[in-house]
């Protein structure tokens, strides 16, 4: 999966897009990896912009469980930001709005 | 076939609290108020009609029981969970104490699928069979360790029914009480099995207990073919998905998303949520069940999946 990504003051911004599914899962967990793996104390945060993610399913939000898990053992900080409306709902429904940092824009996740 | 929920709760039986019974109360009247509902025949269609199920209902508390019912003389039950006791009394009293085949598909011997047995009285009568299907090697020394001392006051040699145990092996068809029968292994403590039942064209799988992690997809395919096609498919939804993969991850249960995706990767009509999280009141389920109806239309291609989630009493006709 081709993960994009931009720096902004001290922020990573990765912008994954399309169908994160039981397909796609595994190829985005690989293109997160390095980027959780820096998500530490007094390295960059990392904001996943999901501004252009059509559909996340259970595989794919495992993905995030298990990478925000890793972030905060680190002590790094990871959110997520500007979902669409409906993968608002998926996160609403599986609850993830409860355990992640979900922001409804990727200015106010960056002003956080 | 008719699929009959005689217990839907997960882990522990519950009951209504006052605090319950009086919400719905002071929903009910509140509702009424303005209205004339002056003989018992107008306020029968006014709870039927006007109530929301959370209101006019409830999901019961009962632990896992469920009958197949393909209209044969002998009965086919998933689980003796407290649900059975209801099931064992309804059908003395309707068909009499004696003379009954019963074939019972055992998930696993966990405490909340066998409990009501040391309560299903046609055990104590003479004449009825009851045969227990299992994958579990020790599973008859579950059930003779719960009908003994110091659990309960009734050994397990008075009960005068004859009983026998059927050892069963996953991944292999069976012809139980004139079902196509196959059994698969789940994900949970100590293992539990899943239930493929065709009979008369129609499919139900029984799949409660069992968790699912979503990481390999092969175990997601034998899922998928499991379920493919299925008429119903009665599936553990105890917990939310976060939870199932963070606090509660390797607890054995699953969540409403992943049945959700599921049902539709199977191309199953119907998904019907199971196992009830014991905390969880009647508005809770029945907010839970509007939230997976609504994920299974914001997520549907070309396959539609009708979702219902189940409570004592239910009764599902295929
Ligand atoms: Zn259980
Ligand atoms: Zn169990």
């Amino acid at each position: 999966m081709d993960l994009a990504h931009t720096r902004i003051a001290g922020t990573t911004v990765l912008s994954p897009a399309g169908r994160i599914d039981h397909a796609t899962a595994e190829a985005f967990k690989a293109a997160l990896a390095p980027h959780v793996a820096r998500c530490a104390a007094g390295q960059d945060r990392l904001v996943l912009d999901f501004g252009a993610v059509e559909y996340i399913s259970s595989a794919g939000l495992r993905v995030l469980m298990l990478a925000a898990k890793q972030a905060k053992v680190q002590g790094g900080i990871l959110a997520v930001a500007a979902l669409q409306p409906i993968v608002r709902e998926i996160f609403e429904i599986s609850r993830f709005t409860l355990v992640l940092n979900v922001f409804a824009t990727l200015d106010e996740a960056l002003a956080a | 076939m008719v699929v009959r929920f005689w217990g839907t709760r997960g882990s522990i039986p519950v009951a209504m609290t006052t605090a319950q019974v009086q919400r719905k109360l002071v929903a009910a009247l509140t509702r009424a108020a303005g209205r004339v509902l002056d003989t018992p025949q107008k306020v029968r269609e006014f709870v039927e009609r006007d109530l929301g199920f959370a209101v006019s209902h409830t999901f019961g508390g009962n632990s896992s029981c469920v009958q197949i019912d393909a209209g044969g003389s002998e009965y086919t039950l998933c689980d003796l969970g407290s649900g059975a006791r209801v099931f064992g009394n309804d059908l003395q009293a309707a068909r009499g104490p004696s003379g009954h085949t019963f074939h019972v598909l055992m998930s696993h011997p966990h405490w909340d699928h066998v409990m009501g047995f040391p309560f299903f009285m046609p055990a104590y009568t003479e004449g009825n069979r009851i045969v227990i299907y299992g994958c579990h090697p020790a599973l008859s020394e579950a059930f003779r360790r719960q009908n003994a001392a110091p659990f309960f006051p009734v050994e397990y040699a008075r009960m005068t029914a004859t009983i026998e145990f059927v050892q069963l092996e996953p991944e292999r068809d069976y012809e139980i009480n004139g079902a196509r029968v196959r059994a698969k292994l789940q994900r949970h403590g100590g293992d539990s099995y899943g239930y493929r039942i065709e009979q008369n064209g129609k499919v139900v799988v029984y799949s409660t207990d069992s968790e699912h992690k979503q990481d390999d997809p092969a175990e997601v395919m034998g899922f998928v073919e499991f379920f493919r096609n299925a008429d119903l498919v009665i599936f553990d939804s105890q917990y939310s998905l976060a939870d199932a993969i963070s606090i509660k991850e390797d607890w054995g249960h699953s969540s409403n998303i992943v049945g959700v995706e599921l049902c539709q990767l199977a191309r199953a009509r119907r998904l019907c949520l199971y196992h009830h999280e014991p905390i969880f009141d009647d508005e809770r389920i029945a907010a839970l069940l509007d939230e997976t109806r609504r994920l299974e239309e914001i997520t549907r291609a070309d396959h539609r999946v009708e979702v219902s989630a189940a409570w004592d009493g239910l009764e599902i006709v295929l």
